[in-house]
């Protein structure tokens, strides 16, 4: 198993941290869980314990941000993006280049159950125009995403997962912004999947290749702006979309695919995600509850697909 | 430009009369607030801030967040005198193509450092910009304005407990305590008091003044560059509607743009008031 996307986002910030003096990073009394706690260590002048005050941490980061500095601003992100109408305000309308990391992300954070999982966010900030959403997939891609987002200009939402997470691209791989990332090559039916339920949407398409449906899989990092020209072309090709992701399937990677496409191409197609809130459990047994795990994922594309 | 306080107080009045015609011609807007603030706002950005037109480029220029938003009709007003914004597009306010928007937007306005409007929000901004004013070892200083009603969001009272924690004594914050509020005076919708008490209590430095004296506002904005270690704020009590009688009640124009025959009758007894005086 590979690293948490949360701990590869404070390694490679505490990296980059003494070398980019613009960089400041707040927390909200959660740096040991996102691992802001990783910048913090090297340069503590930079870093910003602002207590349990998600609104006044989404301000202050904005007032650094107007004034030359490049924020970091992490929280769980239920908590953090939950406080939308601030974020709409203080970063969104003064386009305040605020990077907001959300952390513990989905079902996967298991037994603390609903008041801490993340299920609607990417769906509100969807909803600000200016908002790039990054979900990286794995340690390399989530680097990666970190280095792009120190230099980007306008606000962002970084999505990371509490659970570690398995290893989907080698050392050759270039993360490009806005771009899909195609995983595995197909023609039956295309999969776009986001984050934390790439590695088993993966290994689900394999075990179905053996049943003789040869499935396309494609990473979708960057959600929004949407790699639409690439989306809209996959449907043409594969005539099936499915998208996964541990999300509300109302407004996240799903709702942003069927938008594209129902506007450039309309296609048969199955979101698999979250359409309820999320409960107590180990991450497997709620993976395996809600039908984002390997057994769940290859029976709904089955069942579509045929 | 001459600062003294007769000079300040005249081009305060001058401006009531500016800010009359603004909401006249945009037929909305909010008159008392901006009436109650702008005697404030003169010494706070012609004096204290006193930035010329090219200043905005300047990262060590001294900041102003207008944290109650609704009155930016009096901030544009000033920034017509300080020179940034002709004086004649002051009555596009709030038509389409103006970038005199209804509530203040940074991104058509650059001498606009933060957009406000949505209440609450503009006191955690100017804590950010003194917290990078610290980190940058500037003398630098932001000037953020509230109203009263602002004071019941939970937000300001998040920013209140965290810029004294941060020791951000180039915060220097005025609260333009009008009473009054949307749905009625602000002592029977969510009372503030004992203000000053609570204020104290969070660590603050806190002057209580008559923020019509132009006099008393410029000795506790000189006061409060000097205090160390504490962050300031000064309660300025103040009337809404401030220098038209009909105009000066709690609630009746707080959202409400003046009529022909208003406007005329307003600008009349300003107009009156100035030369009584010159």
């Amino acid at each position: 198993m590979g690293k948490a996307t949360r701990v590869s986002f404070g390694e490679q910030l505490a990296e980059l941290g003494p070398t980019h003096p613009s960089i400041v990073v707040f927390d909200a009394d959660l740096s040991k869980s996102t691992q802001s706690q990783l910048f913090a260590a090297v340069c503590p002048e930079r870093f910003f314990e602002m207590g349990i005050q998600e609104q006044n941490m989404i301000g202050a980061a904005a007032g650094m941000a107007l004034s030359g500095k490049k924020p970091f601003i992490c929280s769980f992100s239920t908590f953090v993006v939950g406080r939308f109408e601030v974020i709409r305000m203080s970063i969104g309308y003064s386009q305040a280049p605020v990077t907001i990391v959300g952390t513990h992300c989905g079902v996967a954070i298991g037994e603390d159950g609903y008041s801490q999982m993340a299920l609607e966010d990417i769906a509100l900030m969807r909803t600000l125009s200016n908002m790039a959403i990054i979900q990286p997939v794995d340690d390399r891609e989530t680097r990666a995403a970190v280095r792009f987002l120190v230099d980007y200009d306008k606000p962002a939402f970084l999505r990371l997962t509490r659970q570690s997470v398995e290893d989907v691209h080698n050392d050759e791989y270039q993360f490009r912004f806005g771009k899909a990332d195609l995983l595995r090559d197909g023609s039956d039916a295309v999969v776009f999947c986001t984050g934390g339920v790439v590695y088993g949407a993966l290994q689900a398409a394999e075990e179905l290749a053996t049943e003789g449906l040869n499935l396309r899989v494609v990473n979708i990092h960057t959600i929004q702006p949407l790699d639409i020209e690439y989306v809209v072309s996959a449907a043409e090709q594969t005539k099936n979309v499915i998208t996964i992701e541990d999300h509300s399937i109302t407004g996240g990677l799903g709702g942003a695919v069927a938008e594209a496409l129902g506007e450039h191409c309309p296609t048969r197609m199955k979101r698999i995600g979250m359409s309820t809130y999320g409960r107590s459990g180990t991450p497997a047994a709620l993976y395996r509850h809600f039908g984002l795990d390997g057994e769940g994922i290859k029976r709904t594309i089955r069942e579509f697909v045929r | 430009m001459d600062l003294s306080l007769t000079a300040l107080q005249r081009s305060a009045d001058e401006m009531r009369i500016d800010i009359i015609r603004m909401l006249h011609a945009a037929a909305s807007g909010h008159p008392g607030g901006s009436l109650s603030l702008i005697d404030i706002l003169t010494a706070v950005v012609l004096k204290y801030i006193g930035r010329g037109p090219h200043n905005v480029e300047d990262p060590d220029r001294h900041r102003l967040v207008l944290s109650k938003g609704h009155g930016v009709p009096a901030l544009y007003a000033v920034l017509s005198r300080a020179g940034i914004i002709p004086h004649e597009e002051l009555i596009t306010l709030r038509k389409i193509d103006s970038r005199l928007q209804g509530h203040p937007c940074n991104m058509l306005l650059p001498a606009i450092e933060a957009p406000t409007g949505s209440l609450g929000q503009g006191l955690s901004i100017a804590q950010g910009m003194a917290m990078a004013g610290k980190l940058d070892g500037s003398s630098r200083k932001i000037y953020c304005v509230t109203g009263d009603g602002e004071m019941q969001e939970g937000q300001i009272w998040e920013s209140l407990m965290s810029a004294s924690m941060y020791k951000l004594d180039n915060l220097i914050v005025i609260l333009d305590y009008n009473k009054g509020q949307i749905d009625g005076p602000t002592n029977e919708i969510l009372n503030l008091e004992p203000l000053a008490d609570k204020l104290r209590a969070f660590n603050w430095d806190v002057q209580e003044i008559d923020g019509h004296d132009m006099e008393a506002i410029d000795g506790a904005l000189a006061r409060a560059q000097t205090c160390a270690d504490l962050p300031h704020l000064i309660i300025a009590h103040t009337i809404k509607g401030k220098g038209v009688s009909f105009m000066e009640h709690p609630t009746e124009w707080h959202g409400k743009a003046p009529n022909d025959k208003q406007a005329a009758l307003a600008i009349a007894e300003l107009e009156a008031h100035l030369n009584q005086k010159s």
